[in-house]
């Protein structure tokens, strides 16, 4: 073979040399343009930021830090205050990823490591489909369907079980927080099984292959060699499922109540950020009415990056726990 | 195969040729945005208009009041319109003088879930005493003694009410706040307020789906949602001591007896006269009195005399209330004094 390829050797090296240099043009084009798209991305996100703090400017000046910690929201005495409104998108949310993320991620387990073939198929495509549904039919949905369900069975059943807790004790209307984080449970199902899936494919099957070679179990090969493998992108997977829930609007403003107040009760009414805003934006006549509004949106961006960055900061604690960066 | 492409080329020539068409006839475009209540009657009337001025197209954005009143003290519209009246000082931020044009009424009505669901009677003080959370109970004795004979349950009142902003709740608690000084004094008069009690319903669905859902649920809806979905509704005692159904005739009759001011920024709530149903309201167009483009403005008014006229006639058909035939001489008289 060399000796075949020898004679041509000092032709080709001569092409070589007589080609131009490399030339970098499109190289450069091709980085700046890209850094070009990165920094509008970053510059959105602060023009945003911008927006809404320039928009609520009177609101912030008048209420300042008061506006966090206070529960009024009266627009006809122009009392405004977010705390009720901050603790229902907290608690909601909250709510959705306590049902959320077990279900999503054992989904994904079985799609990936258990199902026979033929059963994977339909099953992805039925979770992709209900990411398809949109909001406000499952707010309908919500209302005309689920919401008298749980409030005729599951509703009544936690009462008398867990009835001697404060979360389960005031009277039983339906609509409600635990309502509201139910839907959201619904509708981050998709997002957290798809991404967790895709994360658990890219496991590679010498993880796997190892475990069982050293004796483990179906279990504890998933546990040892895939779970803990994944940690991280598993965790990426559920924060995701977390931006979606602290944003969710239409659907958990049909079931929540729409009541601005702080209860320990999940059967209590409730109210979260987004809703107030999709409420309330439409009819504000007042400047310092429309101002608060802003400011509600500018709270649920703030606790949305604060959210994000809080995990940006586990992520990085879980990482050096583990070494591995198959997943990104 | 060839058949089918040379068919669909055939489509799109003839659909360029009438969109050239289109943009050939130089169309006048008059921008409009605000209140959702009469959406649907304004809709129709612009279908309408389209077939008296062709050359004349109206683009409505149906966004809310609040929006209205922003967008056209903004200038970004030629008309806006709102379900509540401009306040004053929302007035003065205005560059020039902005007329109220009224154009249709409506009302609120209450709606309740009751087993058996018997009808029944509410005066202001047990409409405020219920929405006040004072009155808990259905057979409270103050509904027991306004409906005798009713056999009311031994039940909790559930309070639903809208979670949106909205002109249907502005026309509620202006209601409220004119009958019941303790209303006005603690919550007051807005398209959303504080409320003491109950659950938000998002829309006039939003309430009466909750109040379907919910024993022992009272509510209020607007009329036309309550007619065209056959829901049932209470008769409410007016301020002459009447029970009165709420319908087209009576808000007509509210309408006709209210004091109406000469800037046309009236409330018809509790007005007076045996007939009139007392929780009503209109909704308004909002103008300039000095109009800036005048071959628009020219065309805005023509449009609104037609619509207090040949219009006013086929509200109804929609379940909306027509102005009196008197109140629209005093509107149309204003229209004239519009300056192009």
């Amino acid at each position: 073979m060399p000796i075949a390829v020898a004679p041509e050797r000092p032709a080709v090296r001569s092409t070589i040399d007589r080609m131009a240099p490399p030339s970098s043009f499109g190289d450069k084009v091709f980085k700046w343009l890209t850094l070009a798209m990165a920094l509008a991305v970053v510059a959105l996100v602060f023009l945003v930021g911008w927006q809404l703090a320039r928009g609520s400017s009177l609101a912030i000046r008048r209420f300042g830090f008061h506006f966090l910690a206070t529960s009024t929201w009266d627009p006809v005495a122009e009392q405004f205050g977010a705390l009720p409104f901050i603790y229902g998108t907290a608690v909601s949310s909250l709510i959705a990823l306590i049902i959320a993320v077990p279900l999503s991620i054992a989904t994904a387990v079985y799609l990936t490591e258990l199902a026979p073939p033929w059963i994977r198929q339909p099953i992805i495509s039925l979770i992709e489909m209900l990411a398809a549904i949109p909001s406000v039919i499952l707010g309908l949905w919500g209302i005309f369907v689920m919401i008298p369900w749980l409030r005729d069975h599951p509703f009544p059943f936690l009462k008398k079980i867990f009835g001697w807790t404060p979360f389960f004790r005031e009277p039983i209307y339906g609509v409600s927080m635990l309502a509201g984080g139910i839907i959201i449970a619904v509708m981050i199902l998709p997002i957290i099984t798809s991404v967790s899936r895709e994360i658990l494919r890219s496991v590679p099957n010498l993880q796997r292959e190892a475990a069982y070679a050293l004796g483990a179990t179906r279990w504890e090969v998933t546990r040892i060699a895939v779970l803990s493998y994944a940690k991280k992108g598993l965790f990426g997977a559920v924060i995701l499922g977390l931006g979606r829930a602290l944003g969710e609007t239409m659907a958990v403003t049909m079931v929540i109540g729409n009541t601005p107040q702080i209860r320990a009760s999940l059967f209590a009414p409730g109210y979260t950020l987004a809703s107030v805003i999709a409420n309330e934006f439409t009819e504000a006549t007042t400047d310092l009415y429309l101002q608060a509004l802003f400011e509600i949106g500018l709270v649920l961006f703030g606790i949305t990056i604060l959210a994000n960055l809080l995990a940006q900061l586990l992520l990085k604690t879980l990482g050096s726990t583990i070494k591995s960066g198959a997943v990104q | 195969m060839t058949k089918l492409l040379r068919l669909s080329s055939k489509i799109l020539g003839l659909s360029l040729a009438f969109g050239l068409s289109a943009t050939a006839s130089a169309q006048m475009t008059i921008n409009g945005a605000g209140a959702t209540f009469p959406y649907p009657i304004y809709s129709k009337w612009f279908d309408e208009y389209a077939k008296v001025d062709p050359s004349v197209r109206f683009n409505y954005q149906s966004i809310g009041s609040g929006g209205g009143q922003k967008q056209i003290t903004a200038q970004t519209v030629d008309f806006g319109a709102s379900d509540g009246p401009m306040s004053d000082e929302n007035l003065a931020k205005a560059p020039a003088k902005i007329l109220h044009i009224p154009t249709v009424a409506g009302a609120d009505v209450v709606t309740y879930n009751l087993s058996g669901s018997p009808a029944l009677k509410f005066d202001a003080d047990t409409i405020a005493g219920i929405f006040l959370g004072q009155i808990k109970k259905w057979n409270d004795p103050k509904i027991a003694a306004l409906n005798a004979g009713v056999n009311l349950p031994d039940q909790e009142i559930v309070v639903v009410h809208r979670s949106d902003g909205s002109g249907t709740t502005y026309i509620w608690t202006d209601y409220l706040s004119k009958v019941s000084p303790e209303w006005k004094q603690k919550v007051g008069t807005n398209t959303s307020v504080n409320w003491p009690t109950g659950l938000g319903g998002k829309g006039n669905e939003g309430v009466a789906g909750q109040v379907k859902q919910t024993p022992g649920a009272v509510g209020y809806v607007e009329l036309i949602y309550a007619l065209q979905n056959k829901m049932a509704y209470a008769e409410v005692k007016n301020s002459a001591g009447k029970f009165v159904k709420p319908s087209v005739e009576s808000i007509i009759a509210a309408v006709a007896t209210a004091q109406i001011p000469e800037d046309f920024r009236f409330s018809i709530t509790n007005a007076p006269g045996n007939d009139s149903y007392p929780i009503a309201g209109a909704t308004w167009l909002l103008v300039y009195e000095q109009q800036k483009d005048a071959a628009k403005g020219k065309k805005l008014v023509e449009f609104l005399k037609w619509a207090l006229t040949k219009g006013e006639d086929m509200v109804k058909n929609l379940d909306y209330a027509p102005l009196p035939a008197e109140l629209r001489e005093r509107v149309l008289k204003r229209v004239d004094e519009i300056k192009i």
